[in-house]
């Protein structure tokens, strides 16, 4: 049990830049500015301001595995736009366009809650809207493609504005080089059923801090699938807002770290309405030295939250020495009067009676290996519903599988 | 015609206390379209034997042989073992989760036939080995024994027997967790997979109750590690009057 401060309510919502002017008279007695660290999830600095977060630091629990030294800049007070290549499929009824802080979906979602995220939010000037047509269903996905080839530290604001009613898919794939601090805002209008697919898939040597907000109306559904396989150092932080009844959150995430990589995935499901769903399935697989994955899955069941059902889940598969993976559930309740929360965590080797049943049916060991890392990992893949991409991620689990046998 | 011998067999276990002997001589010899039933109380060694003929890694062979046609079992791996056509059925199969039935039989049909099975016949064998053990087509959308009933799990098991047609199968307490009628359909797909393919069978069992509908041409009785006394199927009717007893305290003293 915690207890709620009303400043962290006050800053829930909108735009709200604090520690400046007068709510000096509330400085807060933790985190920034305070010997002491924060304590609970609801207390962390929300802002647009980058000048609002302090350096990253190790002092800071959501800094405690990546150092400023990894984000390469990202950290910096200023970054450049976003210069690089942005490919947009789509049916006509879609709507596409670049839009500044005037545009009421600007924020809508979510604002930073660190420092990389704040500093994207300032740098980037304008955003990619990307509007789903009210009470209409898709037919086909919305695919957008980033291609950067340049790694200069860049700053880039997507928002996704599912309105009321709609219905659809929006992939955003991320290829290429690139050095780059990303917000994505997701709004799920009442009663809308969206999924958003996030696929990381950059080149060697790549860092990516993306920031992903997600806001769900009444009555709505969001299916949310982040994919990370490739870059050097990849941190990204999903939240769902459930601040409207009845709204249903899935968060999914497959990554498969190799030698050098590090991969870290944050969320944070902030269930502030009655009888709101949600559930995380994360699972990853490892290997080489020094492939390190995190897993942090915070859920926060408010006060107002009665009827709240949540489930969070991580599994880990290292498939050689020298890797590592940190699996972090947390789990803060304010009210009793729920329908039921839960979490498992389990990080492991591979299971010798699985490989055994296996290879007592005539299958040698690479391809036993195989057959368990794919099944592992389908999951998470069966979920997608998108065939292109399902056969993609099959084809990347193979090439990183065919490297382990090497 | 093949044979499969077990020569003067010990096997250990490693547990907390240092290296345990489990089997402390076996002889046996198995011909193509022979049944031999092994039966014996709990702790007797059948499932360590079952274990290390198919080359369990936690199950250390210290000394003896297995031979299958002359060649030596215990320098081949779990999978060229099965290559080389043992099977085990086993009692406790394990879940692989994301893992189809389908993906999972054809994997181990390409594997054993050493090229992948054409397709059209192949999915008429299935289907009609399913049929034959009355499983639901359903089933091979299923992951690997994920969620499956004990019932289940074996017809699992026997199914991939019908599929991968061995030269010789060890059922490994095949009958426990059955009811009547399971197992009477389980037995009916031995005995199909034996006919087809003048399979051997090593039938482990406690109970006699599964030698109704397969019948065994010899009996082994297993105490403490070794075989206690042979003899034909009248053993079993022997053992199903007096149950182990008699084995256990003669061991004892």
């Amino acid at each position: 049990m915690t207890t709620q401060t009303p400043l962290a309510q006050d800053a829930q919502h909108g735009l709200v830049a604090h520690g400046h002017g007068a709510e000096l008279a509330n400085q807060p007695t933790y985190g920034p500015g305070s010997e002491v660290p924060i304590q609970t999830r609801s207390q962390r600095v929300r802002s647009t301001k980058v000048a609002d977060f302090a350096a990253v630091s190790r002092r800071e629990e959501q800094w405690k595995y990546t150092t400023s030294e990894q984000l390469v800049g990202l950290d910096a007070d200023e970054l450049a736009e976003y210069m690089g290549d942005i490919q947009s499929k789509h049916s006509e009824e879609v709507v596409t366009s670049w839009v500044g802080p005037e545009n009421a979906a600007f924020g809508a979602a979510g604002i930073p809650e660190d420092r990389p995220s704040a500093a994207a939010w300032e740098s980037a000037a304008q955003a990619y809207l990307v509007t789903l047509p009210a009470n209409h269903k898709l037919e086909t996905e919305v695919q957008i493609t980033l291609n950067s080839q340049d790694k200069t530290p860049s700053a880039m604001h997507f928002i996704v504005n599912a309105l009321a009613g709609s219905e659809g898919t929006v992939i955003i794939d991320h290829k290429g080089d690139a050095v780059l601090a990303e917000n994505l805002e997701i709004i799920v209008g009442d009663n809308a059923h969206l999924t958003v697919v996030s696929i990381q898939d950059w080149n060697d040597g790549s860092v990516h801090s993306s920031a992903q907000y997600a806001k769900l109306g009444r009555n709505a559904t969001l299916k949310h699938v982040v994919v990370t396989l490739g870059g050097k150092v990849i941190r990204v932080t999903p939240t769902a807002y459930l601040e409207s009844p009845g709204a249903s959150v899935e968060l999914l995430g497959l990554y498969f770290a190799d030698a050098g990589q590090q991969m870290e995935h944050r969320l944070f499901v902030d269930h502030a309405a009655p009888n709101c769903r949600s559930r995380v399935t994360y699972k990853g697989a490892l290997q080489g030295k020094n492939a390190h994955t995190i897993w942090v899955g915070d859920v926060l069941i408010r006060a107002a939250a009665e009827g709240t059902d949540t489930y969070e889940l991580n599994r880990n598969l290292l498939l050689t020495d020298g890797c590592r993976a940190d699996s972090v559930p947390n789990l803060e309740i304010e009210t009793g009067q729920i329908e039921g929360a839960g979490h498992a965590s389990a990080s492991g080797r591979f299971d010798d009676e699985q490989l055994f049943y296996l290879r007592a049916r005539g299958i040698n060991e690479p391809e036993a290996r195989r057959l368990v890392v794919r099944g592992f990992l389908n999951e998470i893949i069966q979920q997608i519903k998108n065939e292109e991409i399902e056969a993609r991620l099959l084809l990347a689990i193979e090439n990183e599988l065919a490297r382990s046998n090497s | 015609m093949s044979l499969l011998e077990i020569k003067n067999l010990h096997v250990s276990v490693q547990t907390e206390q240092g290296a345990k002997e489990i089997l402390r001589g076996v002889d046996l010899s198995i011909r193509s379209g022979q049944t031999h039933a092994i039966m014996g109380p709990n702790g007797s060694g059948k499932s360590t034997l079952a274990y290390s003929i198919a080359g369990h890694p936690k199950y250390e062979v210290t000394e003896g042989e297995i031979l299958l046609d002359g060649q030596n079992v215990l320098e081949m791996s779990v999978d060229e073992r099965a290559r080389a056509g043992l099977f085990l059925a086993m009692q406790y199969p394990v879940e692989i989760p994301g893992v189809s039935v389908s993906n999972f039989l054809r994997t181990a049909k390409t594997a054993i036939d050493g090229e992948a099975p054409a397709l059209r016949g192949w999915i008429k064998d299935v289907r009609e080995a399913m049929e034959a053990l009355k499983m639901d087509k359903s089933f091979t959308e299923r992951n690997v024994n994920e969620g499956f009933s004990g019932g289940e799990k074996k017809r699992h098991e026997i199914l991939q027997l019908e599929l991968l047609k061995p030269k010789f199968a060890v059922l490994d307490e095949t009958d426990s967790g059955l009811d009547v009628d399971a197992l009477k359909i389980v037995s009916e797909g031995v005995n199909r997979a034996k006919a087809a393919g003048d399979m051997g069978v090593l039938l482990i069992t406690h109970y006699t109750r599964i030698l109704k509908y397969i019948k065994p041409d010899f009996v082994h009785v297993f105490v403490a590690g070794k075989v206690a006394e042979e003899g034909g199927p009248e053993l079993a009717d022997r053992l199903e009057a007096e149950g182990y007893d008699r084995y256990v305290s003669a061991a004892a003293n």
